[in-house]
C-alpha cells in the first residue's frame, strides 16, 4: 500500500489499495470521494470556496467548485462509477478566534459551506464530517475500508 | 502599475518588499532587545517568494508544530500581520523574558502563553510602525490573536489571502538571537489585500 500525499491547493485520485493523506489543514477543507464497489478514492484540498469569485482560477485544485469536478473525472479515469459517490469532508477550521466579522476571518466556515454545497448539487452524500473548531488536522483515507483517520496536535485519533 | 502578481513580480518590487522588511525587522528586534533587556543581533531577512505548498516546508514541515501570532490591519493599508515562531524559539524567548534557564522546554503555562501574545503585539507593533512611518500611511493593528499548532494549519490562514492573488506568497523570513547566537528564528508575514500592494508601492513612488 503506498500513502500518497496530497498538497495544498492539490488533489488526487487512486486505485485500491493505496491511501491518500494531507497534512495539517487549517482553514482549508480536505473532500474526500469514494466509490465503495471499485475502491477507487480521491482526495482534494481546497483553500477557497468559489472559483467564480476569483480572476486569476487556472489552478483548479484550489476552490471547491472545479476541484470536485476534477476528481470526479479522474476517478472515472481509474474506472469508478459517479453513481456510487459517498463523500466525507474534515477540516475548516478557523485558526484564531477572532472576534470581529470580518469576512477574512470567516473563511474555513465558507468553505466547508461551498463544499457542502458542491456535494449537494451532484447528489454525493456525505457521510460523515470533522470539521470547524479552531485546531489543524491531518487526515488520511485508507480506500480498503473506506475510513477517514483524524489526527490533531493534543486530541486521541478520531475515525470517522 | 498594473497589478500586483507574485507569480511575475519584477525585481525593484522585490527589492522594495525586502527593505521593508528590513527596516520593520530592525525595529520589531530593537523592541525584542529593550524587552528582554539584552542584545538582541538581527540576520539580514530573507524575502522569499515560495509556491504556498512549500510554504509549510520552511517552518519544518506541515505537522510541525509552531507559534502564531496575527494581528488585522486597518486604515490605508488592509490585510493582516503574521509573526511566526518555530515551538523551540518560542521556549527560548519566553524563559529568555521570565528570567529562566534557556533551555527548559516544559509546556506553555497560562502566564507564557500571554507574554508571547504580548511579544507578538510589540514587534508586530514595531513592524508595522516602521512601514507607516516609511510610507507616511496610516496603519492600525488590531489586537494580537495567537494559535499555536500544525504549521500548515496556521499558515493556511495567510496561504488563503495569497491563493486569491495567484499561487505565490511572500514571507520575509528574519533570524535573531541573543549576542551573536542566532538561534531564535522569526518570520514575519504581512498580508496586504490587493489594493494595498498598489498602495504601498506607490506610497514609495514606485510604478
Amino acid at each position: 500500500m503506498e500513502m500518497i500525499k496530497v498538497g495544498m491547493a492539490d488533489l488526487k485520485a487512486c486505485k485500491f489499495p493505496d491511501a491518500l493523506t494531507t497534512l495539517g489543514l487549517g482553514s482549508c477543507v480536505g473532500i474526500v470521494l469514494y466509490d465503495p464497489i471499485t475502491k477507487v478514492s480521491g482526495m482534494a484540498h481546497i483553500m477557497l470556496p468559489d472559483s467564480t469569485k476569483i480572476s486569476n482560477n487556472s489552478n483548479i485544485a484550489k476552490f471547491a467548485d472545479t476541484a470536485v469536478d476534477q476528481l470526479i473525472k479522474d476517478m472515472i479515469n481509474l474506472g469508478a462509477n459517479p453513481t456510487r459517490f459517498v463523500s466525507k469532508i474534515a477540516g475548516g477550521a478557523q485558526m484564531f478566534s477572532f472576534s470581529s466579522k470580518n469576512e477574512l476571518m470567516r473563511i474555513g466556515e465558507r468553505n466547508i459551506e461551498a463544499s457542502k454545497q458542491k456535494l449537494a448539487d451532484l447528489k454525493i452524500p456525505i457521510l460523515a464530517e470533522e470539521t470547524g473548531e479552531n485546531y489543524g488536522r491531518t487526515i488520511e483515507f485508507y480506500s480498503e475500508t473506506g475510513d477517514l483517520r483524524i489526527k490533531t496536535i493534543g486530541r486521541d485519533i478520531k475515525i470517522i | 502599475m498594473s497589478e500586483l502578481n507574485f507569480d511575475n513580480i519584477d525585481s525593484v518590487q522585490i527589492d522594495i518588499l525586502r527593505e521593508i522588511g528590513n527596516i520593520g525587522a530592525g525595529n520589531a528586534t530593537t523592541a525584542l532587545s529593550q524587552m528582554v533587556n539584552k542584545r538582541i543581533d538581527m540576520g539580514i531577512p530573507v524575502v522569499k517568494i515560495t509556491d504556498f505548498t512549500e510554504l509549510s516546508e520552511v517552518l519544518g514541515g506541515a505537522e510541525n508544530p509552531i507559534v502564531g501570532i496575527l494581528l488585522s490591519v486597518e486604515g490605508q493599508i488592509n490585510g493582516m500581520m503574521m509573526f511566526i515562531l518555530e515551538q523551540a524559539s518560542a521556549h527560548t524567548l519566553i524563559n529568555m523574558l521570565m528570567g529562566r534557564e534557556l533551555d527548559a522546554f516544559e509546556s506553555f503555562s497560562e502566564m507564557d502563553l500571554s507574554a508571547l501574545k504580548e511579544i507578538g503585539n510589540i514587534i508586530s507593533g514595531a513592524y508595522l510602525s516602521s512601514l507607516s512611518s516609511l510610507t507616511n500611511l496610516k496603519i492600525i493593528a488590531s489586537v494580537p490573536y495567537m494559535a499555536i499548532d500544525m504549521a500548515g494549519a496556521i499558515l493556511s490562514v495567510p496561504a488563503i489571502e495569497f491563493g486569491k492573488i495567484g499561487d505565490k506568497a511572500l514571507l520575509i523570513q528574519t533570524d535573531f538571537g541573543e549576542g551573536g547566537k542566532e538561534n531564535l528564528y522569526g518570520f514575519f508575514i504581512l498580508i496586504p489585500d490587493m489594493p494595498s500592494y498598489k498602495v504601498i508601492l506607490d506610497s514609495l513612488g514606485v510604478y
